[in-house]
């Protein structure tokens, strides 16, 4: 599989002197093409500034960050935002869709961003609602969406055109368990079809839907779970968990 | 899950074959819990012991048998389904026994222990998770199980998360009459955990 993200020794300071923080100390993490996973830890562990880092969004203080092979670090500031419209997607918490756009607009425009003709980033756009359920909401304005339509059109937005990367924060937000639960299968049918996911969550049931848990504690990696071993192991004879 | 209720449950929705009931529980506990047919006979037996079942004597032996629910089943049904579940946890619960342990033994770095701990317990719900990922959507009946397991799991870890920010803000004490106002009952009745 391709290495579609790879941290290497990336380390973040905010502030300077006594106001100095250090967000994250010398992350080294690879995140491949078709694997989904999550990022844990307590608050301030350091787990939506990977997040940003990641996705370009922040730069390093150190270290480099690499996004399909190509290192970030030394990018303009325009050949960046090309990179993120073109690869990257985001879902966030408050699912930040645009409010004057309605689903379809929200969904197609990353792509109409980055210059793709109106008529085929809608297209795109129709796809990308359809395949999350929500084809038929595609002329309502966020406002008239539920939560949970709101967030599937923020997916859509996240994985329109051909993303290879998707990054969530707490991407359930205030949805109720069986909408997160559906959010959740989205996201890690996105990367069956070979999206690399990283979501950043404090919610272990989230969490467990990764391929890979990697535990932040004070900006460090601190440890990882195992390879999964298949569901037959819950099913072994002896004491349950 | 009670075998004993849950054959009740199977039965009260009409006669059965001792080995169809077997299937059945099987399939609609998600498979998570196998049965072994030993289990199935005997639990089998001790329901037509006390009257709850019946079984016709014409047929076979064993689970080549058919059950039927009697009367006395059917209220015993109705009345576990009612009943509050134990939901008083074991005295001594491993996990919380170890950390307290570990508090006390030298050279221990219990932050690293919960974090162990902590990971093994998501492996764990990583596991359950993907079974049901898995899954077909509509198999309603394993969904259930594996919830009810995952958010006992994530209990669990939500106690870890506290005892790691308890630990890192408070110094431990040996003698937590120094630092509870606790009523003398309640004093045992976590004294009896410990």
């Amino acid at each position: 599989m391709n290495v579609a993200i790879e941290m290497r020794q990336v380390s973040k300071v905010y502030g300077e002197g006594r106001a100095e923080v250090q967000a994250l100390r010398e992350i080294d993490l690879t995140i491949r093409s078709g694997e989904l996973v999550a990022i844990m830890g307590p608050s301030g562990s350091g787990k939506s500034t990977l997040l940003t880092i990641a996705g370009t969004l922040e730069q390093a203080t150190t270290g480099d960050v690499l996004v399909n092979g190509v290192d970030v670090s030394n990018m303009s500031p325009n050949d960046r935002a090309r990179l993120r419209r073109r690869s990257i997607g985001y879902v966030f918490q408050d699912f930040n869709l645009l409010a004057g756009l309605t689903a379809i607009e929200n969904a197609a425009l990353p792509l109409e961003l980055d210059g793709v003709g109106v008529r085929t980033a809608r297209k795109a756009g129709l796809r990308a609602l359809d395949a999350l359920g929500v084809a038929d909401r595609a002329g309502r304005y966020p406002d008239d969406l539920s939560g949970g339509e709101r967030q599937r059109v923020a997916i859509a937005r996240a994985v329109v055109g051909d993303r290879q990367v998707l990054l969530a924060d707490e991407p359930t937000g205030a949805l109720d368990s069986v909408n997160g639960e559906a959010v959740m299968r989205m996201v890690r049918t996105a990367c069956k079809q070979g999206v690399a996911g990283v979501v950043v969550t404090h919610d272990a049931q989230l969490a467990s839907w990764a391929d890979r848990v990697v535990f932040l504690r004070d900006g460090r990696v601190v440890d990882q779970t195992a390879a999964l071993p298949g569901p037959e192991s819950l099913l072994a004879p002896g004491p349950r968990p | 899950m009670s075998v004993r209720h849950a054959l009740l449950a199977l039965l009260s929705e009409g006669p059965k074959f001792g080995l169809r009931l077997r299937q059945e529980f099987e399939s609609r506990t998600g498979e998570v819990w196998p049965l072994n047919v030993g289990q199935v006979y005997t639990t089998l037996q001790r329901l037509e012991r006390d009257g709850l079942i019946e079984s016709d004597d014409s047929g076979g032996e064993g689970l080549q048998k058919m059950f039927k629910i009697t009367p006395a089943g059917d209220g015993e049904l109705a009345e576990w389904l009612r009943t509050p579940p134990d939901s008083v946890p074991p005295p001594r619960d491993e996990l919380v026994i170890k950390v307290l342990v570990a508090v006390t033994v030298p050279g221990v770095d219990v932050r690293d222990l919960l974090q162990v701990h902590r990971r093994q317990l998501v492996e764990v719900m990583q596991r359950y998770t993907h079974l049901k990922a898995e899954a077909a959507e509509h198999d309603v009946g394993l969904a259930l199980v594996v919830d009810a397991e995952l958010f006992r799991l994530e209990g669990v870890l939500r106690w870890l998360d506290a005892a790691d920010a308890r630990l890192l803000h408070t110094q431990w004490t040996a003698d937590p009459a120094a630092t509870t106002t606790a009523t003398g009952q309640q004093r045992r009745d976590v004294e009896a955990r410990r």
